[in-house]
């Protein structure tokens, strides 16, 4: 055939993997780092909090996956689905130390596969409906920006694997961030049609916004091993960002966060969680035995 | 508007002469370069209509992605998903550089008007579907594609040659799958065998039909647009596919399939070619599906791209505004 031949291009090894998306299982992004659980962290704790942190992302992840196909332009649906990709990574490094510090040696996927939703500890903004483009993007506005501050801290972590995992992440989100806040902007100062859609996206997103800075007694004991931090402390950054932006949108200042308790770091969720994670797990619930 | 450079009177025999000296010296066309009019409409429906399959092919395998069974494999699917997206974006930027538009090829997608492979109007039915796409549909694609590195128009070849690299990297990741499945439970061996049955007659299709039947290879194939025939293509898949069944351990669905010791190819039979035009006409069983899709994804977002159209207009207008003011106070 014209002298291509198609299998030189199958077998031979590629050198090009680096480009592939990160956590296609080809590299081991936590090659060289010490897993060794620090002296005076918890087990127990760190693994709750590497969940809470790993769930948040798988999670926000599963919503985001379905604009794949369903974006009002196909680079969008490229950019969504790269942010859910770097997100399913964080959470399958997280979920996979959570496993470590627990001492049982579960893998990510015991974890995404195998526990109820009542064991699931993101936040309810993770696991609230998909809305429209509007909401999605005040979604990932409010998740990166919280997120971002987190991560810059945790990059410190007293935790080897937990400070690794963030130092990687930080420029994953810092993207992520910057994504949504240019679609917030032309969302905002865009169309008339386009701000209302955008306004009634802040006014929903808002109210959910308080428990992302409610402190969990895990992070709390945790941040005072340096292993973790206190979301309280990143509240403020969080908000000077949301306000700027949102003002350079055009659209209206929603005041302060509203006041926020622990509810989803507690496994206590909304009614959206229990049929997201029936589709997650469907198929792997319904092969117990099976290898993939 | 196009970009095809204007010949004056009188001048279009020396303008064909040159174009026919490239061609027969297997040199590329540029955009820019003069081109005869039949054969930028034949390029322009055939890398618009990759650009479709593209961008229709994200949807059988991409309704997988949120029940995918684990999380390496889900990251594995929607990275898949994603290039499938990237390689639709190059695509049409390859037709754009012929002087067509983007959204007018997305309306023509949308609006049923123009065709894209009629294998993605097959339902995908289960977790072993994704890893045979990406063994025989992927591999059938690649047999197609390959060539399609050496065609005669330079952004089109060049487009196919990281194209072409990332569908083998995909191809290799399908049939990783579905080796590790053969491996696993004999419910997963079912499913693969399942999938290989009702996927392997649609892959033999992508090849188009037989030569005979096919009138446009023959000045495609003079153009260099196209490297091989159908038929040849199809032959090439089929040997290339039965070895790789072996090793997998699945039967293909062809009772006449038998290696041709004096051919030097395996000898195989004929696909349905009754079905392979009703679902070329619209009749699959996910066209109207597949087209409403896309075509409703493309409404929901008008706004949303009306409002990035308003607010570039807005900030151009104010750059000009600081500019001005700038000048006078000057």
């Amino acid at each position: 055939m014209s002298g291509d031949n198609i299998f030189t291009g199958l077998v031979e090894e590629h050198d090009g993997d680096a480009r592939w998306a990160f956590g296609t299982g080809f590299t081991d992004a936590l090659a060289g780092v010490d897993t060794t659980l620090p002296e005076g962290v918890d087990g127990a704790d760190l693994a709750l909090y590497c969940q809470m942190l790993g769930d948040d992302a798988l999670v926000q992840a599963q919503r985001l996956v379905d604009w794949v196909t369903d974006a009002p332009e196909l680079e969008e649906e490229v950019a969504l689905a790269n942010i859910a990709l770097d997100l399913l990574g964080q959470a399958r490094l997280l979920l996979a130390r959570a496993g470590q510090a627990d001492g049982t040696g579960r893998d990510e996927d015991a974890f995404a596969y195998r526990r109820a939703p009542r064991e699931f500890r993101n936040v309810h903004l993770a696991e609230a409906p998909r809305g429209d483009f509007a909401r999605a993007v005040v979604t990932l506005l409010v998740l990166s920006s919280h997120r971002l501050a987190l991560f810059t801290r945790l990059a410190d972590s007293a935790d080897p694997v937990v400070a690794a995992i963030a130092a990687k992440g930080v420029n994953e989100l810092a993207y992520h961030r910057e994504y949504a806040v240019s679609w917030a902007l032309r969302l905002g100062d865009g169309t008339p049609y386009s701000h209302e859609r955008a306004a009634e996206a802040v006014a929903d997103v808002w109210p959910l916004t308080g428990e992302l800075f409610a402190a969990h007694p895990v992070e709390s004991r945790l941040a005072a091993r340096g292993a973790a931090v206190d979301p309280a402390d990143v509240r403020e950054e969080v908000h000077t960002v949301l306000t700027r932006v949102l003002t350079e949108a055009t659209l209206p200042a929603p005041g302060p966060f509203p006041e926020g308790t622990v509810a989803g770091r507690e496994g206590r969720h909304t009614a959206e969680l229990a049929p997201l994670l029936e589709e997650l797990q469907r198929v792997a619930r319904e092969h117990p035995e099976a290898t993939w | 508007m196009t970009v095809t450079q204007e010949a004056p009177p009188g001048a279009d025999d020396a303008f064909q002469a040159d174009f026919d000296a490239k061609i027969a010296a297997d040199r590329r066309i540029e955009p820019r370069d003069w081109m005869p009019e039949a054969y930028r409409r034949s390029l322009v429906r055939q890398v618009s209509q990759h650009a479709h399959s593209e961008i229709i092919g994200m949807q059988p395998e991409g309704d997988w992605i949120a029940s995918a069974p684990s999380l390496r494999r889900k990251a594995i699917l929607l990275a898949k998903v994603q290039d499938e997206a990237g390689h639709g974006l190059y695509l049409y930027a390859a037709a754009e550089t012929l002087g067509v538009d983007r959204a007018d090829l997305t309306a023509r997608l949308i609006e049923g008007r123009q065709k894209y492979s009629s294998i993605f109007n097959y339902p995908s039915l289960t977790f072993a579907d994704v890893g045979v796409i990406g063994w025989l549909v992927d591999g059938a694609a690649i047999c197609n594609q390959v060539p399609l590195c050496r065609s005669s128009f330079g952004p089109y070849a060049r487009a196919m040659v990281r194209i072409c690299k990332e569908e083998s990297f995909h191809q290799r990741q399908g049939y990783e799958l579905l080796l590790r499945m053969m491996e696993g439970t004999e419910g997963q061996r079912a499913m693969v065998q399942d999938a290989v049955d009702r996927w392997w007659w649609p892959s033999l299709m992508m090849f188009g039909p037989p030569d005979a039947d096919s009138p446009n290879t023959a000045r495609s194939m003079a153009w260099r647009i196209k490297r091989d025939t159908n038929d040849d293509l199809r032959q090439k898949f089929v040997d290339m596919s039965v070895p790789q069944a072996e090793k997998l351990g699945v039967t293909l669905p062809d009772p006449e399939l038998a290696w041709n010791a004096e051919r030097g190819h395996y000898d195989f039979g004929e696909p349905d070619w009754v079905e392979f035009k009703q679902v070329v006409s619209g009749a699959g069983p996910k066209n109207a599906e597949r087209i409403a899709r896309r075509r409703a994804a493309h409404e929901k977002g008008a706004w949303v791209r009306e409002a990035a159209t308003a607010y570039a207009a807005k900030r151009a207008a104010r750059a000009q505004n600081t500019t001005d003011t700038q000048e006078a106070t000057a």
